[in-house]
Formats: structure tokens, sequence, C-alpha cells
């Protein structure tokens, strides 16, 4: 253990969510058999990456003391613009719906620097209008791809190893890396633990929570055109309720909502977390209708075992 | 942002100086100095009205362009179809004033929908809606026992509460949606389609339990002791007030309201989709924030939550009437949403990036 924490330096424990997630794994190679195959597990990295590369983003958002609400319907937006540019050109579809995603992340953080609301405001206002702009540009049609190149890259192997699965692994070591060895990733820990200190340390902090808007609005297209490839098509409502799911996981890694406190170590925990929980029980033929309760049971258990293991050392003032 | 605002009340400063000035030259030199106080004024102005303003601006604009608009039955349908998220949002406020949030009120909306429907016909109206009151005061009471005596983060206990909801409603109901069978034969109608004085049973809901609400929440030492806990929730456990009973109470309100806009969604469809609730946490808050009430707590009014559901509604109405797709509404809604909360920090903005970058 020492050995993995001197690797990882210090900024990451073990988080307790990998204890909760090699459980699940072994549980899950009991209860089925088919569960501890390679295409499995390769299965399940696929299938937890659109949520996976989202969620790196918005780790970084939460350390910042943010949220994003916006997300989902950035990933249906550039979902639609991937598939529906295509007539014109694939490169400029994709590069359309990538920078879609950088500059609806731009606007979230520009309104959230320049006005001093409250990111969840503005990123659910954003979450609506952003829907409603997919709407008025498809007219509530599902596209389809009708280019074969991009809908065999979804499907497509290095090796033995799917392509989506290798993206979303080296994005989280590249997040990994600006979190913990950069400026960048250590003004982000300032920014969220203490504001005031931050700007007195000469943190530029509205421009600097604008660039981790502008990242998780990145990851959040890739996650769009991503899944639009794995699908071949793209439907207007593609991405509903992506923010909940991506905001679970990233609780789940430990990452505190208050600001200050988290990882990709973390969050890649959490991501697995629920793709291995989704698959197993779908493997075990449990009604999807029972992952629900059991996530929600899982999340408000984890927060209580936080709160408890985590109690401030001054006792708190009570009733 | 401060140069945009300084530019623009700047061009209302010179009309305003302007016109003081040639009214009483030493009265504006002695009461009124320079220019700060029109500034100040004008912008205090419209951030007090910034949302009436709003309201009335587009109630002006809308009547131009359909003459329907500003018919008493258009209103009268618009305001029934805002009840639900209205009652509900009546709920969220008391929430939100207490310093907390409520995301799981579109799942629970679900639950109580299809609970009452179901239990219709298996033990008579009477007794489903008893039934489907205490179980929605109990899901109510999770909620308050997490966030008000556990002390958790009511962001995300709502939003894994959002999640398992939704979960036991589609168990409880199998994936299937339910109905009442004798549609005609029942009294339970009368929540969602009966009239009382000429009136619809949801507005008059909607407007009794908002007249309630404002009132226990303004003139009673109750209403005193949420705003104080969302206020400041450390000088309230000093000056003696139980926080967490506090805390508990209101998420017991949220889900009383919820359970009123269920027996009024229940019986106007006399049916229920186990999702029936998706999405309306967000356009409840949607409601709330163009009513101009902060998501921090500690402030905000009822009335306020009221004229915010409208401005919705009206929005939503409006663009149909003028032959524009729904979704237009959403993004509509976006930009007014920025615009009037920006407007409403205009003149209290004290946030730490956009004073010091």
């Amino acid at each position: 253990m020492t050995s993995i924490k001197g690797f990882f330096r210090g900024r990451t424990k073990i988080q307790p969510i990998w204890v909760f997630v090699i459980a699940l794994f072994i549980f899950f190679s009991f209860m089925s058999e088919y569960f501890l195959s390679f295409g499995n597990i390769t299965n399940i990295l696929v299938q937890t990456s659109t949520i996976g590369l989202i969620a790196l983003g918005m780790t970084l958002v939460m350390i910042n003391g943010n949220i994003d609400l916006s997300v989902g319907a950035i990933l249906g937006l550039a979902a639609s613009l991937a598939v529906g540019l295509q007539e014109i050109s694939m490169t400029l579809a994709i590069l359309a719906a990538l920078g879609s995603g950088i500059l609806l992340g731009a606007i979230n953080g520009l309104i959230v620097w320049k006005t001093g609301v409250n990111a969840f405001i503005v990123t659910l206002g954003a979450m609506l209008g952003i829907r409603g702009l997919i709407f008025l540009y498809t007219g509530e049609q599902s596209f389809y791809a009708m280019n074969f190149a991009f809908s065999d890259f979804g499907t497509s192997t290095i090796g033995p190893f799917p392509v989506l699965a290798i993206i979303f692994l080296i994005c989280t070591l590249i997040m990994h890396l600006v979190l913990t060895r950069t400026g960048h990733g250590r003004n982000t820990f300032a920014v969220g633990g203490n504001p005031e200190a931050s700007i007195d340390a000469g943190i530029r902090l509205g421009r600097h929570m604008m660039i981790n808007f502008i990242i998780v609005g990145f990851f959040a297209a890739l996650a769009g055109v991503m899944l639009a490839s794995q699908m071949g098509a793209a439907t207007p409502n593609l991405g509903r309720d992506y923010e909940l799911w991506v905001i679970t996981a990233v609780v789940l890694g430990g990452t505190k909502l208050t600001g200050g406190y988290g990882s990709i170590v973390g969050t890649l925990g959490g991501v697995l977390a629920i793709g291995i929980l989704r698959n197993g029980m779908n493997l075990m033929q449990v009604p999807a209708f029972y992952v629900l309760v059991i996530l929600g049971a899982i999340l408000i258990s984890v927060l209580i075992i936080d709160k408890k293991l985590n109690a401030p050392s001054t006792k708190e003032v009570r009733i | 942002m401060t140069r945009l605002s300084i530019a623009l009340t700047g061009a209302f400063q010179g009309d305003f100086i302007q016109v003081i000035s040639m009214a009483s030259a030493e009265q504006s030199k002695s009461r009124l100095p320079t220019g700060k106080l029109s500034k100040a004024g004008v912008m205090s102005f419209l951030s007090a009205q910034g949302i009436l303003i709003f309201f009335l601006l587009g109630m002006f604009v809308f009547s131009f362009f359909s003459e329907q608009f500003l018919s008493q039955s258009n209103i009268m349908t618009v305001i029934r179809q805002a009840s639900i998220i209205g009652i509900i949002a009546v709920g969220v406020t008391v929430v939100i004033i207490g310093g907390n949030l409520d995301l799981s009120v579109g799942s629970m909306l679900s639950f109580s929908t299809v609970l009452v429907v179901d239990l219709h016909d298996k033990v008579g109206p009477t007794n489903a809606i008893l039934m489907m009151f205490a179980l929605t005061l109990m899901i109510g009471a999770v909620n308050g026992i997490l966030i008000g005596f556990l002390r958790l983060n009511s962001l995300i206990v709502t939003l894994a509460m959002l999640s398992a909801i939704q979960g036991f409603v589609l168990i409880y109901s199998g994936g299937q949606n339910v109905d009442i069978a004798d549609q005609e034969g029942t009294w339970f109608a009368f929540f969602g389609r009966g009239y009382l004085g000429g009136i619809a049973v949801p507005i008059l809901l909607f407007g009794l339990l908002a007249i309630l609400v404002q009132v226990v929440m303004s003139y009673t030492g109750y209403g005193r002791r949420i705003f104080a806990v969302g206020g400041n929730p450390m000088a309230a456990v000093y000056s003696g007030i139980r926080k967490n009973w506090c805390v508990f109470s209101t998420y017991l309100i949220s889900a009383f309201c919820v359970a009123c806009a269920a027996l009024v969604l229940g019986s106007r469809v006399m049916g229920s989709q186990n999702n029936v609730g998706q999405g309306y946490e967000l356009l409840v808050l949607a409601g709330i924030i163009l009513g101009g009430t902060s998501l921090l707590g500690g402030a905000g009014s009822i009335w306020k939550t009221v004229v915010g559901v409208l401005i919705l509604g009206f929005i939503q109405n409006g663009l149909l009437l003028m032959g524009y797709p729904y979704y237009i509404q959403w993004i509509v809604t976006w930009v007014i949403i920025i615009l009037a909360v920006w407007l409403d920090l205009a003149n209290k903005r004290k946030s730490l990036f956009t004073t010091h970058s």
C-alpha cells in the first residue's frame, strides 16, 4: 500500500470507493459466470466511458466548488451536430460538435464569472436552454449516421482493446496528471478550498473557474461524439439525466460538493462502481428498476459513512 | 459586467440627472448628491421590481401578437396548467428559504400520482387519498431526517432520493401505466376537473396553499425561525432555535405540497404514467429562480414564486399562441433566468470572483 501511495505521491490516498469496487467485482464474479470474462470487462469500460469522460471534467468543476447541470444537454447537442453535419463534411461535423461543447462551457463559465450567480442556477438555465437548442436544430427528429467510417469507429478495436475504452483511459490519465502535477490542478484545489486565500495568492478566480467549465464542456461534447458513433445515431433526448449519473459517480468517488477536495482516481472508482453494478445486475437479470433504488441507497450510505468518519475535531453545535 | 452595468446605468443616469437637476437644482445637490443615488436608485428599483416588470412587459408583448392571449378563459387555462408546478413550488420555496434544496419532488410526484390512482380502484377514493398523503409525508420525513438530523448535503441526498423513488415507482407499478377503471362515476375527478364558484379547483387549491404558506412564513414565529435558519444557521442555533427540527419540517411541507399536486394531477388525468413527474423538479426550480428567490437561503417569498411560476406558464402559452414550437420556451426561459438573476444581483453584488478577477 505504501508503494502505491508513493506512486500517487500523497495527493491521492487509497480511496474507500476502490474497496467497494473490488468487493463488487468479487461479488459479481461469484454470482455470474459471464462476469469475469475479458469481453465483459472491456464491455464495462466501453459502457462507462460516456459517463466517465464527463465525470473527469465534473471532478474539476466540483473541486472548484461549482457544479454543472448542463452536461447532459451539451452531450445531446454535440451528438446531434456530429451526426447532422456529416452531409457537409465529417471533419467539420466533429469539429463543430467539440467546438459547441467548448463554446457552451465558456458561456457557462463566463456568466458565472461575470455575474457571480451561483453555478447551480446558471447551468440549470443552460440545461433547459441547450435542450431547446437541440430540438430547434433537429426539429425533434433523430439523425442517423450515413458515414460508415464514423459508425465503425465506435465499435472498432486496437488489438483486443476497444478504442472508446482506450480513449477514456488515456483521458483519465491526462486529467489525473493535470490535477496532481500542474499549476492549474494546484490552483483548482486552492480555489475550492479557500477562495479568499487563493485571490490573495494571485489566482485569477473567475478566469480559472471558466477554464474548468470549458474542460467539462469539452468532455461532455467528446462523450456525445463517442456515444453517437457507438450508436450510429443521435436522438434529441440523448443525454437526459446524465448529469445525475455523473454527479453520483463523482460524489461516490469522494469529491466534496463544498469544494477543495477530490481526485480523478476516486472519480474513476465511482464511475466503475456504477458501471459494474449496472452490468453485474444486468447479468443476474435483476430488473433495471432495482438498480436505481440500490444506487440511491448506496449514495446515501456513502454520505453517512463519510460524515461519521470525517467528523470535525472541534465538536459541532448540537441542536 | 461592472463596466457594462456602469455603461448601462450611465445611459439612465444622464437622463435622470438632467431631469432631476432641471426640476430642482438645489434639492438635487443637497438631497441627491452626484449621480450615485440615481444609479443605485434605478438599479435597486429594477432589481426589486424587475420580475414584475418582466412579467408586465411580457404580457404586453404577447397581447400584441395574439388576441386570445389576454382573454379571461386563456388566462384561467394558463393558471390552471401552471397550478401543479405552482403547488410544488410553494413547498420547495420553503425548503430553499430554510437553506436547502429539494430535487426529489419530481420523482415524488410520480410516486404519489401512481399510488393514488392505483389505490383508487382498490380501496376507494377516500382511503386512497389518505394513504397517499401518509406515504408521501413519510418520504418527506426520510428526506428531513437525512438532511435535518444527520446533516447530510441536501443536493446529493435529494438527488439520491430522486433515483431511488423513481426505482420504487417502477417496482410498484411493474413498469406499467395505471388507470382508473370507472372514470365517470367517481367524485375523485373533482380535484382536477371540478369548479367551485366558477373557478377551477386546481387554481383554488394553488391560491389557498400559497396564501396559507405566505401567511405562515411572514406572520408566525415558525416562519421567522425558518428564515433565521436559512440566513445564518449558527446564529439561529445560538439564539435557541431547534435548527434540525426546522429543516426537518420544511421537507414535510414540501412533501405535503407534492401530495396536493399529485391529487390534482391524478384526478385530472384519471390515470398516470410511471414517470409523469420526470423533470418537474427543474421546472419548479426555474419558476422559483425566475421569481427571484435566491438559492442561498434565508430570503424569498411565496408570492414571488407564484409570479415566477406564472411567468413560466405565460411564456409557454404566449409562444404557443404565436405559433412557435413548445421548446422555444426553454431557450427563452434560459435567457430570462440569467437576466433576472443578473438584475437581482446588480446592486448587491458581493461575489468574490466578480470583484477580484
